[in-house]
C-alpha cells in the first residue's frame, strides 16, 4: 500500500520512529513539537508499543530511559524549554549508556522565546546541554524528507553506540508540508542493539572494559539482575570511588563515540568543484544556501560551494578542514538562524587560515536564499 | 504475636556490592528488611520485580539488593519506575525514596503516580529531614525543629504525605512507623499486591542529622519521640483533637479500586488489534 501523500516535518519524525521499530514513547506538549507527540498518541498503540504523556519534560525523559532498559527503542521529543528540562536526564542516559532519541524542534530562545518561530539556537545546548564530559550524537536534518531519514538513522546511531542520539529540527522544518512516498519499513536497513547474553551463572556488566568500545546492552526481566546508577560505576554498574575506574569508564564513554567518528559522519556537499566561497551550514539554513548557490551560479552572479554537515556532533573536523586546506576558497560564509554557535566550530578548524563572514538572523524568520545571495554580495 | 520466621537475607543482597552506607542505627536497614520480608513471603521471584530509586540515603536501597535495579536522579526515580512498569506491564515495580526525594524536587511525579493510578509501589521514607547532604529541613520537618538551615527552629510548613497521597487519588495508602516492622511487612505485602498505586510512608529515624541538632542524640531517642508521636487509627476514634495534636496516625488510610493506569492503556491496545 502507498504511503504516498503530503506529510509535515513532525509528523515524519513519528512516523519514521514507528518504522524505526520504536515501541515506546513518552512526552510533554510543547510548540512546536506537539505533533510528534499526538501522531505517537495514535500510532504507539496500534503496534502495541506504549505511550505516555507524562507530567513534565523531565518525567518524560525519564519514563524513556527507564522503558529503554526493558529492551525497547525508545524516544521523546521537545522544544528548547523543554530540552533545557530534560538535560539532567539527558546526563543520566548518557553515563548509563542508554540508547535513546531525544527529538528537538528548534524555536526561539532564550526562555520561551518564541514558541512559534523557527531558530537554529540549540546547537551549543545539543553538545554541552547537560553538565559532566558527556559524549553527543546530534543530527540535523535540513528538509523535511530529511526529517524522516535521519529520524531512522538517529534510532540506529541510539543502537550502535548505546547512546542518547538528538534530532535538531526547526520550526520550519517541523511545520514545512511535503510530498513524499514512505518507503515500506521492510526495506529500511535497520540496526538492533547488541543485547548482553550472559551465561548462567555469569554476572552481566553493564559497562564492561573488555568488549570493545559498546559493552552489550542489557534488559530488565530477562533473568539476569544488575544494577545503573548516575554515579561513576565500575564495569558492574556499581557506584565507585576508584579514580583508575572512573577516569577509564570516563574515557571509554567519550571514546566510544571519538573513535567512531568516521562512521557517523554525513555530510552534503553542493557546487564545491567551482566554487570559490565555502559555505558552512546546517539544518534549513543548509537547505537554503544551497538554492543561493543555485541562483547565483544560474545569474552568474557568484560561486558558492555549501558544505552540509547532517551529523553536526561529532562534527565533521578532517572533512572541512580538508576544504579548508584545499586552497580553492578565497573565504568561508556561515549563515545560521542564532547569534554565532557554528561559526564557533568553523573558526576553531579554520585556524585564522580564511577570512570568515556571517549571516545571523534571530527575528523569528528562517535564513532565506534571498538573505544569503545579498549578504555574499554585501560582504565578499 | 509469633516471631517471623527466619529467612535468609543473602539471596536479597548483592554480595559483590561495596560496603553500606547508612549511619549505624539507621532506620533504613529496618525498613529493608521489612520489604525483602514482604518479597519473600510473597514467593515473588527477583527476576520478576524492578526496584528504583532516587537521590538521598534511601536512594541507596537500590544499589544493595538483587533485583532489577536502578539508581535514578534526585527526586525523579517515579519517571523512570513509569516507564518500566508500562513496557512491561506484569513485572512489579517499587520505588523508594526519601521525603526530600519524593515531596519536594520529586513531589510533581508523585502526585501524578497517585492520580494516573499506575501500579507502582511507592515506599517513602520520611525521616523528616535531607540526611544524605547534611541535615537540611525538608517539607516534613517538623515545625520548631533545628537543622542546619533552620538554624533557629523550622518556622515552615509541613506536608503530610499521607494526605498528599491521599488528596492526589492513590488507592492504597498506608503509613507505619519504623517501630513496627511486622506492620510494614503487612503493608509492603498488601502494596505489592494492590492492583494501582500504593503508597507507603515509613516514618523513621534519622539521629545523626535531625536527632542530634534537636536533643535527641541517639537512634533510641528518635524512635522514642516517633513512638510517642505515632497514634494507630484505631486509637485516634477515640481520642480529642487536642490529644491527636501533633500526633502522626499510623494504620491503612485509603484501599480501594479504581482503573488501573497500564491495564486501561492496554486494553485499548486489544481494542485496535482487528
Amino acid at each position: 500500500m502507498s504511503r504516498q501523500r503530503v506529510y509535515n516535518g513532525n509528523e515524519l519524525v513519528s512516523l519514521a520512529a514507528m518504522d524505526a521499530g520504536c515501541r515506546f514513547y513518552a512526552g510533554y506538549p510543547i510548540t512546536p513539537s506537539s505533533e510528534i507527540m499526538e501522531v505517537m498518541s495514535k500510532e504507539m498503540p496500534k503496534v502495541g508499543g506504549a505511550f505516555i504523556q507524562m507530567e513534565d519534560e523531565i518525567a518524560s525523559i525519564g519514563a524513556a530511559i527507564g522503558a529503554a532498559w526493558t529492551g525497547v527503542k525508545s524516544m521523546t521529543a521537545s522544544s528548547g524549554p523543554g530540552i533545557s528540562l530534560k538535560a539532567e536526564h539527558i546526563g543520566f542516559a548518557c553515563i548509563t549508556e542508554t540508547p535513546l532519541v531525544i527529538v528537538n524542534i528548534m524555536r526561539g530562545g532564550p526562555s520561551t522565546g518564541f514558541p512559534t518561530a523557527t531558530s537554529q539556537s540549540d546547537l551549543m545546548q545539543a553538545r554541552w546541554g547537560t553538565h559532566g564530559d558527556h559524549p553527543v550524537i546530534a543530527l540535523v536534518p535540513g528538509t523535511a524528507t530529511e526529517m524522516y531519514y535521519e529520524t531512522i538513522r538517529a534510532f540506529n546511531l541510539a543502537e550502535l553506540y548505546r547512546t542518547p542520539v538528538i534530532i535538531l529540527g526547526d520550526e520550519m522544518l517541523g511545520h514545512l508540508n511535503t510530498m513524499l512516498d514512505l518507503p515500506d519499513p521492510s526495506t529500511l536497513e535497520l540496526v538492533e542493539r547488541k543485547l548482553a547474553e550472559p551465561k548462567p551463572g555469569e554476572k552481566y556488566r553493564p559497562f564492561a572494559m573488555d568488549q570493545g568500545d559498546v559493552p552489550p546492552m542489557g534488559a530488565f526481566f530477562r533473568g539476569y539482575r544488575f544494577h545503573l546508577t548516575g554515579l561513576n560505576s565500575n564495569e558492574y554498574g556499581y557506584p565507585t570511588i576508584d579514580p583508575d575506574m572512573i577516569q577509564a569508564q570516563q574515557e571509554r564513554m567519550m571514546n566510544k563515540i571519538a573513535n567512531h567518528a568516521d562512521e557517523m559522519e554525513k555530510n552534503d556537499t553542493f557546487n564545491l568543484d567551482d566554487a570559490d566561497i565555502l559555505t558552512v551550514a546546517v539544518g534549513s539554513t543548509g537547505s537554503a544556501a544551497k538554492q543561493a548557490s543555485k541562483d547565483m551560479k544560474a545569474d552568474g552572479s557568484g560561486r558558492l560551494g555549501v558544505f552540509r554537515p547532517l551529523t553536526l556532533w561529532p562534527f565533521p573536523e578532517k572533512e572541512l578542514d580538508a576544504l579548508i586546506g584545499s586552497g580553492k576558497f578565497k573565504g568561508l560564509f556561515v549563515p545560521e538562524a542564532n547569534l554565532g554557535q557554528l561559526v564557533i566550530e568553523v573558526e576553531r578548524i579554520n585556524r585564522g587560515r580564511l577570512p570568515i563572514q556571517t549571516l545571523q538572523k534571530v527575528n523569528g524568520f528562517p535564513v532565506t536564499p534571498g538573505d544569503i545571495v545579498e549578504r555574499i554580495k554585501e560582504v565578499f | 504475636m509469633a516471631p517471623a520466621a527466619y529467612i535468609n537475607f543473602e539471596q536479597y543482597l548483592r554480595q559483590d556490592y561495596r560496603g553500606l552506607q547508612w549511619c549505624p542505627g539507621c532506620g533504613d536497614g529496618a525498613i529493608l528488611q521489612a520489604f525483602l520480608r514482604a518479597v519473600h513471603e510473597l514467593g515473588i521471584s527477583q527476576d520478576d520485580m524492578a526496584v528504583v530509586s532516587g537521590i538521598g540515603c534511601s536512594g541507596r536501597i537500590s544499589g544493595y539488593i538483587d533485583f532489577n535495579t536502578m539508581h535514578t536522579t534526585h527526586g525523579r526515580a517515579i519517571s523512570f519506575a513509569t516507564g518500566i512498569k508500562l513496557a512491561s506491564p506484569d513485572k512489579h515495580v517499587v520505588v523508594f525514596g526519601g521525603d526530600g526525594d519524593q515531596t519536594a524536587i520529586g513531589g510533581n511525579h508523585f502526585i501524578h503516580a497517585c492520580r494516573r493510578n499506575i501500579n507502582l509501589t511507592i515506599c517513602v521514607i520520611n525521616n523528616n529531614v535531607y540526611g544524605m547532604t547534611g541535615g537540611q529541613y525538608s517539607p516534613t520537618t517538623p515545625h520548631g525543629m533545628k537543622t542546619q538551615t533552620m538554624p533557629y527552629g523550622n518556622y515552615d510548613q509541613q506536608f503530610d504525605v499521607v494526605n498528599l497521597a491521599i488528596g492526589a487519588g492513590a488507592t492504597y495508602v498506608a503509613r507505619e512507623s519504623v517501630w513496627k516492622p511486622v506492620a510494614l511487612t503487612k503493608f509492603f505485602k498488601k502494596g505489592i499486591q494492590h492492583n494501582g498505586v500504593s503508597v507507603i510512608e515509613v516514618v523513621s529515624n534519622c539521629h545523626i542529622n535531625l536527632g542530634r541538632r534537636n536533643k535527641m542524640k541517639s537512634p533510641h531517642a528518635v524512635l522514642d519521640w516517633i513512638k510517642g508521636r505515632t497514634v494507630s487509627l484505631a486509637k485516634a476514634k477515640n481520642m480529642s483533637e487536642e490529644e491527636l495534636e501533633g500526633k502522626i496516625l499510623v494504620g491503612e488510610f485509603v484501599e480501594k479500586d479504581k482503573p488501573e493506569f497500564t491495564e486501561q492503556y492496554y486494553k485499548l491496545v486489544e481494542s485496535l488489534k482487528k
